[in-house]
């Protein structure tokens, strides 16, 4: 996806691969798991580092969770970035059964950005420094903080390039 | 900005969006919450709820059917990564059940006894995801055909022995391989010889993947068995009897959670094989009495 719109990209594993990228997309996924493997790799406190800095960094769905500022329903040890000032709630649109494809309409897009929501987090809370590109049934679904953006949906399973193109805008 | 579309959900594109966050991850069998906890705590992406673990279905004999609707639930209300449950080939209705108990993926598997010698279950008539075996490319497309979102070997389960989904995963890559070499006219024999639809084979000519995921199943028992599965091409891994037949289930749970996600990195998969405890001991493949893999029409 980022590369058919120009960009070189990496798998980030360890430490040495971070030091490769200017920024990271956090994918979706299962967020215990990434914080687990983040806190194995050694790769958690060198992320905050980057962040601090002001890397851009993009999370969608798991990786919306672990760049949040708290998460309900997470687990005890599960350790995340506090990036973003946004609460979430895990899984909060319900089981597999319950995910769902919808039409979004998103800020600077001018036309509707086809979206999946798997098993989604949703935002329960928004701080008032954080803009608001996108809402679903009364629901923030996708929002930026200085170089910070998150998606509840996920925009790497469509076709759809222009989530991924306001994200490099920022890069 | 507030403007409501609808929700469209149990889409194919929906069904396939969850395994495709399955990958690069390993998904444990439990038989209990405590079971389940320790898979959470390692790093699983998903569990797989059932009441035997395939070394114990193998040891046991007689008929195997879904697991107990109670015992399921205690596990889903114990961990919150997604869980999933296998019903028998064939059995909707087992299908069913499990999709009114929200379970997220169900596994038509053949560790389970069949229910029916002849069809597998409609799969489009669901709203949850379905997970299938296969042992070569013919077998993936009939169940993809069908409805399933993800492919998985059918290694022998049980057996801690991991020749058989080897043998799986290359026949489907090989196959694959070999398919996009084929011209036009060949991807008819190809359909005939697979035994699948032809569009479907036209479609893997063109792109050279698989519709859905494909993971690997069956037989995992180390890091390096895993890893292995990986680099075959696999985009994740099932253990089943692997991990909780094992010495030491949480530390070996983890170290295939790490050589799972680092398989390419041989120091890194020197470093978590180390210490593990012995593993399952496992089956030779003339020891058996019963192919799972045989299952599955």
């Amino acid at each position: 996806m980022l590369q058919s719109l120009g960009a070189d990209t990496v798998q980030v594993r360890t430490r040495q691969d971070l030091n490769l990228v200017d920024a990271l997309v956090m994918p979706g996924g299962e967020s215990t798991t990434m914080s687990h493997l983040l806190s194995t790799s050694q790769l958690f406190d060198p992320i905050a580092e980057r962040i601090k800095d002001a890397m851009p960094v993009f999370g969608t769905c798991a990786g919306m969770i672990l760049l949040a500022k708290s998460i309900a329903d997470g687990r005890l040890d599960q350790r995340f970035y506090g990036a973003i000032d946004i609460d979430i709630q895990r899984n909060a649109y319900g089981r597999q059964v319950e995910s769902f494809e919808t039409d979004l309409d998103v800020e600077g897009l001018e036309s509707p950005f086809h979206a999946m929501f798997i098993r989604a987090p949703q935002v329960v809370r928004v701080g008032a420094d954080v803009e608001v590109l996108s809402m679903h049934e009364d629901k923030v679904v996708l929002a930026r903080q200085g170089s910070v953006m998150v998606a509840s949906f996920h925009p790497e399973l469509t076709s759809d390039s222009r989530i991924h193109s306001l994200f490099l805008q920022e890069v | 900005m507030t403007k409501n579309a609808a929700r469209t959900t149990g889409s194919m594109q929906v069904k396939r969006g969850l395994a495709e966050m399955l990958k690069g991850g390993v998904i444990m069998d439990v038989v209990n919450s405590e079971q389940a906890k320790i898979a959470e705590d390692a790093g699983a992406v998903a569990v797989m709820a059932l009441e035997r673990v395939p070394a114990d279905i193998r040891r046991d004999g007689g008929v195997a059917r879904m697991s107990d609707p109670e015992m399921i639930m205690a596990i889903q209300a114990c961990c919150t990564i997604p869980v999933m449950a296998k019903a028998r080939i064939g059995h909707f209705v087992e299908a069913q059940i499990l999709q009114s108990l929200g379970v997220d993926f169900i596994d038509e598997s053949e560790v389970l006894t069949p229910a029916d010698e002849t069809h597998h279950i409609d799969k489009l008539a669901f709203d949850t995801p379905f997970v299938c075996g296969a042992t070569n490319l013919g077998e993936a497309l009939r169940r993809i055909s069908e409805g399933a979102a993800l492919i998985r070997s059918k290694g022998e389960a049980g057996t801690g022995n991991v020749v058989e989904a080897v043998r799986h995963l290359r026949n489907i890559f090989g196959d694959i391989r070999k398919i996009t070499q084929a011209d036009s006219a060949e991807l008819f024999d190809w359909a005939k010889k697979l035994g699948a639809p032809l569009p479907l084979v036209q479609e893997i000519a063109e792109t050279g993947l698989l519709q859905v995921p494909l993971f690997c199943a069956g037989g995992i028992a180390t890091p390096a068995d895993a890893a292995l599965a990986m680099q075959l091409g696999a985009q994740s891994v099932f253990v089943g009897s692997g991990i909780f037949k094992s010495d030491d289930p949480s530390p070996r749970a983890k170290a295939i959670v790490e050589a799972t996600t680092h398989f390419m990195d041989a120091d890194i998969l020197a470093k978590v094989s180390r210490n593990l405890g012995a593993p399952m001991t496992g089956i030779g493949m003339d020891q058996i009495n019963e192919r799972y893999a045989e299952r599955g029409w």
